[in-house]
């Protein structure tokens, strides 16, 4: 049990009539990197949403490091080393950028890690400069572009020190030379140790990036498997490009 | 600063003010003093939800009269001493925070908003229909005949309590303000669900934002009583209360403690003015132009404006 950071079981979330998702399954191994993808409103950020606890689903369980969270609020699964950029960026606009990323390092990132207070503004430093975003430190968060609001979403994500990362569409709307940066960075926390999921349109990212990949449509998952036999798989290219 | 230096200093600034007003021979500026600080700890305390929190509280009102009410009850029933009148009508008060800080489970915005109101209105009839505290006759309070620590006039000995209790209710704004908590309270205000994803227990820090928010408003409403000599719903439950201690943070600014009690100084402090010159009608229309004014010309308030022009200043 315990050599999986993950385990969603049979998960089934329903709005009303609407079936978001139906029994999915997903794993996770500790510093994993996987690739969810799907055409929109399949329900990849509903299952998000499930596993952090924004959403609550009615049937199925969510285990993380062996524990069952899933009756648990959303803050405490963070605690625990669970972590999230949104699709659409929310920072926490009337603080600094460097606020922002003291937010997660003072509520979650001290549960399970051991910083001093005084170590909090060089950490948010340290993860700002590995983003990019380190000249602009002071500036005010909801002054931000696009682009580096997206890098910000990740930055505070990383700065809650989790050890399993989703990122909630990072990529969309990036140069392909900020994607490639986007990318080395969430590369680089495997080195770390900090499994991944990510959830992407940019192909290309996502097939250079996961080690399996699994793909949602209409709620179910329809494979699951390596990047290459998902690209070739026929059921896939149906539900992307249809008959 | 640290917040201990701080606490003390405030205190310590209180204290000489205290001692400097015995001094001060003319009687109207006790009464007038005594109505602009308990508006400086309305406001402080309405800024700790609204401002630092984002919850608009609409029901200061209904914080105040539980403040005054339970003096009124305990003056009835025990004859207690002021001391205990003031803590627990702030107990009480803080326990309606509580049940406020509830709502916000499932009220946001403007709806949060509408409820306070109605919280106001349901304990406004409440108590005229309870007749032990004196229903909507109102009740006589005796200020007692000894006055207590050398003070020349029972008024006097209030005006020091509510000087006393403005210099508790900046210390714990600025406290809580400059903590680790009011940065969980910012993200909060900032966007819910993101704070929630950063590993702010939401929840547990509006509960006690709801909490010490209401139970200061309730600590300013507990001598009012005493104050007048005489209390009845409509002035305890008067909308004037949620209208200033709203516009108050709102003119001076938000974002930090100072901003509270800037604003209720000046908007405090005009009105008393308007009030002895002119006509105390003028007060809410006063109140009105103000708000026109800041929100059109400064809308980050006193504070907000000030910084801005510091930063240009640096560039």
């Amino acid at each position: 049990m315990s050599d999986l950071l993950l385990e969603v079981s049979g998960v089934t979330k329903r709005f009303g009539g609407f079936t978001a998702l139906e029994d999915v399954d997903l794993v996770v191994r500790p510093g994993e990197r996987i690739g969810l993808i799907g055409p929109n409103g399949s329900g990849k950020s509903t299952l998000v949403n499930c596993i952090c606890g924004a959403l609550h689903n009615e049937a199925g369980s969510i285990r993380f490091m062996g524990e069952d969270i899933g009756r648990q609020p959303t803050h405490r699964r963070i605690r625990l080393g669970l972590a999230r950029s949104f699709q659409i960026p929310k920072p926490f606009a009337s603080m600094s950028v460097l606020d922002n990323l003291r937010v997660p390092l003072l509520y979650a990132a001290r549960r399970h890690e051991k910083i001093a207070k005084s170590q909090i503004t060089d950490e948010a430093m340290h993860i700002l400069q590995q983003v990019g975003l380190g000249d602009k430190a002071q500036a005010m968060s909801r002054g931000l572009t696009q682009v580096d609001m997206r890098k910000l979403e990740l930055a505070r994500a990383m700065a809650a020190k989790p050890r399993l990362l989703i990122s909630d569409e990072a990529m969309a709307g990036l140069s392909p030379a900020e994607v490639d940066d986007i990318l080395a960075l969430l590369q680089g926390l495997k080195q770390q140790g900090v499994a991944v999921i990510m959830i992407e349109h940019v192909m290309r990212a996502v097939m250079k990036f996961s080690e399996r990949v699994a793909v949602l449509v209409a709620g179910r998952k329809i494979a699951e498997g390596d990047p290459q036999a998902i690209a070739g798989n026929p059921d896939v290219v149906k539900a992307y490009l249809g008959e | 600063m640290s917040n201990r230096t701080f606490t003390v200093m405030v205190f310590a600034i209180a204290i000489a003010i205290i001692m400097a007003s015995r001094f001060i021979p003319n009687e109207y500026f006790f009464q007038a003093a005594y109505t602009v600080l308990q508006f400086v700890v309305l406001a402080t305390a309405w800024n700790i939800l609204g401002g630092y929190t984002g919850y608009v509280n609409f029901g200061t009102a209904a914080f105040f009269a539980v403040g005054a009410y339970s003096t009124v009850f305990l003056y009835n029933a025990f004859q207690a001493p002021l001391v205990v009148m003031i803590l627990a009508g702030t107990l009480v008060a803080g326990l309606l925070g509580l049940g406020v800080g509830y709502l916000t489970l499932r009220l946001r915005g403007v709806y949060f908003a509408i409820a306070t109101l109605a919280l106001a209105v349901v304990l406004y009839t409440f108590v005229i229909n309870w007749d032990y505290v004196g229903g909507a006759r109102g009740a006589y309070l005796l200020q007692p005949r000894e006055v207590p620590f050398g003070f020349a006039r029972y008024t006097h000995l209030l005006y020091s309590a509510m000087v006393l209790m403005t210099a508790a209710a900046l210390a714990v704004a600025r406290a809580i303000e400059t903590s680790t908590l009011g940065r969980g309270l910012a993200a909060i205000r900032d966007d819910e669900l993101a704070a929630e994803s950063a590993g702010v227990p939401t929840l547990r820090l509006k509960l006690f934002s709801a909490t010490v928010s209401g139970a200061l408003m309730g600590m300013a409403g507990t001598t009012f009583p005493y104050y007048l000599s005489y209390i009845e719903p409509s002035s305890a439950f008067s909308l004037s209360y949620a209208v200033n201690s709203i516009a108050m943070p709102l003119i001076g600014g938000m974002m930090s403690w100072l901003g509270p009690l800037i604003g209720a100084i000046l908007l405090g402090s005009i009105q008393q003015l308007v009030q002895v010159t002119v006509s105390s009608a003028w007060n809410l229309l006063i109140v009105g132009v103000m708000l026109v004014l800041f929100v059109t010309l400064a809308p980050n308030g006193i504070m907000g404006w000030v910084d801005a022009w510091r930063k240009r200043k640096d560039r």
